[in-house]
């Protein structure tokens, strides 16, 4: 009887707990300070609740939002990718290549972007889950290979997309606007909501999903249950390297170039957005809503700083405190279960 | 007097209740063994002795007074060492900064550690046991039985009267016994009272003043070891005679499905060859590391074996991961569940489908929730697993709960073939029951089915063939008729070399 005791409580019990669950709480506490923080920065200063200003954090979640969901997944395989910044930028050079050196059109660059991405994660990803290199190392590696890539290719100066009439309309322009237009949210952001939404579903409820979960929870079960572990973490590499690609092209048509000594410090931005979104380093648990969240923080935060006019030093320090709080919660949370 | 009394410990676990008015007592100079089936509670009565668990209730006398260690260090400052099964040593450290971890003598006013010290200390203290090691030599370098004596070093450093052994010979060979032996006796011959844990029951009577069982967390009795026969003991142990309900199958085995010959694979698998019929319960004996489990893992891919051949219903198969295995129709589950069987963060559904996700994809790759759910609550009632939802945390389960989630999962892949290696280690004896009469059914369905187990009244009661294992060799086959407990451990301990002379 003694094993029944503690798994058997009433069927109102677990919903309860759910909802009480740490896990849970700390997602509302994410939004909550998300809210706060716009509250804040509103009173404190008139010219952060401006429209204008609303669309340049939108801008500027778009990219980072993107690869920290990019990162979720990897980080949810208890893995990490410290390459996501450099890959970015290779992407956004490689378009540049396609577009402006060879003139070909825009969608072929863009293909090529993407395809880009998800090659260099199937090489990542092959090295973590083949040669048995430590995450942190390989995509370390990785990091600093298509930073050096990246200046080779495009001749260490920036790629500009005169020629691809339409290219800085991927981020800049507003296609809701046009319907809607008390609504000029930035395609850029849209391209943010949607990749996220398919990024949840992909998450929850393919197995690709299921399996990041599973790997991330214990791998050596899901191994020893059949599953070829290792062609599943290529996949969740690639799937990551793929969305960089597309944070590139965002980055890329909004500056309207491609940069190639920018990306390399994108990847502990977009680690931040990940850990203050409640995802656990360890692997195993985590979400794309509370990415997004740890995202918008990180942007609000930034955004409202400046806007306050204060220094950029201290800009640092306060992003520097908050990531840490968010690491102490995830701690706390973990000890308590 | 008595050096340690302990009264009416109880102590639980999540789902588990490990101790039941447990009570044991040392007096100085005795050699008192503890023994008991696994999970009769034994090694959580030490540790709680060592300040490693604390009790839920009962009182322990230590020198005739009440003693509540907070923790292992103040048990050990008393002078209550143990010497764990899996010895707690660091390897890259040397002999003597093994034995004075945490207490190292400075120098310079606390500023440097004083080395020449260090070893100094530490060759008078080898010295004085009689072992013969240099201080300085980095303990990952040598054997197991020479580690192990580093730590009843370490333990005596604190000038232990009682010392703990938790199956201190379970690594060992004949000749490191007999000097593991003559260290016990010297001590003894000094006063220290020695707790020791063991299962060989050849060893008692050569060690053993005074024998404790438990079982089932309770406390059976306590017994002179020179004067008490094996038999007593083991029937204290197991209680009512288990071998004597033999689980028999409904039909007779049926044709061969897998058939495993001279397989290779690490030190711990050596030309091993076997084979189990369809509707048979293949038992798997032998003592701790005898390869039994490195067999298991090798047929399924787990570990890659470097020759032999495995042929599944006839058919040779080319098994090298474990993917290739479950595609033959193979299934294995773990000794050690938590580490190799669960997802543990994951809901009972997400286990129970994960072999067989391909099932229950939609033609677009999405997971169909409907049929997943469905086949989660199918296994919730068909194997009686007490959970209040398909949605809980495996981690939230009792072991035994667990354990049939892993065979949920397996079920669910429909495989020929199940290796159930240590199928109820940790699970308490109700549950135990459920897990053979499940195993029994299955094989009646027309399941192969190898049970490796080191508790021998199960292997007696469940197995239609027994296998017995010595390092990495099988060294007998016997039929149900023949087996007994003597005749398996006879098999279990024979040696090559002993064999050879």
């Amino acid at each position: 009887m003694s094993e029944a005791a503690t798994t058997q409580k009433s069927p109102a019990a677990p919903r309860l707990r759910a909802l009480l669950a740490p896990a849970a709480l700390q997602k509302l506490l994410a939004f909550a300070s998300l809210v706060l923080l716009l509250i804040y920065f509103s009173i404190a200063s008139p010219a952060f609740m401006q429209t204008d200003n609303m669309i340049n954090i939108l801008q500027a979640t778009a990219v980072n939002g993107v690869l920290a969901i990019a990162s979720t997944f990897v980080i949810i395989t208890a893995g990490i990718d410290l390459s996501v910044g450099t890959l970015m930028t290779f992407c956004a050079v490689i378009a540049g290549v396609v577009l402006t050196f060879w003139g070909l059109p825009m969608w072929i660059g863009l293909i090529a972007a993407l395809a880009a991405g998800a090659l260099c994660g199937a090489v990542s990803g092959t090295l973590v889950a083949k040669a048995k290199i430590p995450p942190f190392i390989a995509t370390l590696g990785m990091m600093l290979l298509l930073k050096g890539l990246s200046l080779v290719i495009s001749r260490d100066k920036p790629i500009y997309f005169n020629d691809t009439p339409g290219f800085t309309s991927i981020s800049q322009e507003s296609l809701l606007g046009e319907f809607v237009p008390s609504l000029p949210i930035p395609n850029a952001a849209m391209i943010l909501f949607i990749v996220a939404i398919l990024a949840s579903i992909v998450l929850n409820r393919t197995a690709l999903g299921r399996y990041t979960f599973a790997i991330g929870s214990n791998e050596e079960a899901v191994r020893l249950s059949g599953v070829n572990v290792d062609r599943w973490k290529i996949a969740i590499y690639s799937l990551g390297g793929g969305i960089c690609g597309l944070a590139g092209l965002l980055l890329a048509s909004r500056i309207n170039s491609a940069q190639p000594a920018l990306g390399q410090g994108y990847e502990l931005d977009a680690i931040a957005a990940v850990v203050i979104g409640g995802t656990s380093l360890s692997g195993g648990a985590g979400t794309i809503l509370g990415t997004i969240i740890g995202a918008f923080i990180m942007s609000v935060l930034t955004n409202g700083l400046r806007i306050m006019s204060v220094a950029q030093e201290w800009q640092f320090a306060v992003t520097g405190i908050i990531i840490i709080l968010a690491v102490f919660a995830d701690m706390l949370r973990r000890k308590r279960t | 007097m008595l050096l340690v009394e302990a009264k009416d410990i109880y102590k639980s676990f999540p789902g588990v209740r490990a101790l039941a008015g447990a009570r044991f007592e040392l007096m100085p100079g005795e050699v008192h063994a503890l023994m008991g089936e696994n999970g009769a509670g034994k090694s959580t009565l030490m540790k709680i002795l060592a300040g490693i668990y604390t009790r839920d209730s009962g009182e322990i006398r230590y020198d005739g007074a009440l003693v509540d260690f907070a923790g292992p260090r103040e048990a050990q400052q008393a002078g209550i060492g143990i010497i764990h099964q899996e010895l707690q040593l660091m390897n890259h450290l040397t002999v003597a900064q093994n034995i004075f971890i945490g207490r190292e003598p400075k120098r310079a006013f606390g500023l440097l550690l004083d080395d020449d010290r260090l070893n100094r200390d530490a060759s008078a203290l080898l010295a004085h046991l009689n072992i013969g090691i240099d201080p300085r030599t980095v303990v990952g370098g040598l054997t197991v039985a020479r580690q192990q004596m580093v730590e009843i070093a370490k333990a005596l450093s604190f000038n232990s009267r009682v010392l703990i052994m938790d199956e201190p010979t379970a690594a060992l060979n004949n000749a490191e016994i007999a000097e593991l032996f003559k260290m016990i006796r010297e001590l003894k011959g000094r006063g220290v009272g020695i707790i020791y844990i063991s299962h060989k029951m050849d060893e008692l009577k050569q060690i053993a003043d005074r024998v404790t069982v438990l079982r089932d967390g309770e406390y059976v009795g306590t017994v002179d070891a020179a004067t008490t026969s094996m038999a007593t003991i083991i029937g204290m142990m197991v209680g009512r005679t288990i071998s004597d309900e033999r689980l028999v199958g409904a039909n007779a085995p049926g044709e061969v499905v897998l058939d495993v010959r001279h397989l290779e694979c690490g030190p711990l698998v050596r030309d091993v060859s076997f084979s189990v019929r369809r509707g048979e319960i293949l038992g798997f004996a032998g003592l701790m590391g005898a390869g039994r489990t490195e067999v298991a893992r090798a047929v399924f891919g787990a570990d890659r074996p470097q020759s032999g051949e495995i042929h599944v219903h006839g058919k040779k198969c080319a098994i090298r991961t474990p993917e290739h295995a479950v595609v033959a129709g193979i299934g294995y589950l773990s000794e050690d569940r938590k580490r190799f069987g669960l997802a543990l963060g994951m809901d009972v559904e997400a286990n129970v489908v994960m072999s067989n996700l391909s099932r229950y994809l939609s033609f677009a790759g999405f997971l169909k929730a409907e049929p997943m759910r469905r086949a989660a609550e199918k296994f919730i009632r068909m194997l009686n697993i007490r959970t209040p939802s398909a949605a809980q945390e495996v981690r939230l389960l009792s072991g035994g709960n667990q354990q049939k989630v892993v065979v949920a999962k397996w079920l669910d892949r429909d495989c020929d073939v199940l290796f159930f290696d240590e199928p109820t280690r940790g699970i308490d004896v109700g549950a135990k029951a459920e897990i053979y009469k499940l195993l029994r059914t299955l094989a009646d369905q027309g399941k192969a089915i190898v049970m490796i187990s080191s508790e021998l009244p199960e292997i007696l009661r469940m197995s239609d063939r027994i296998v017995v294992m010595c390092e990495g060799r099988i060294t007998g086959e016997l039929a149900p008729e023949q087996a007994t407990q003597e005749r398996i451990m006879e098999l279990a301990t024979q040696r090559e070399a002993a064999k050879a002379a």
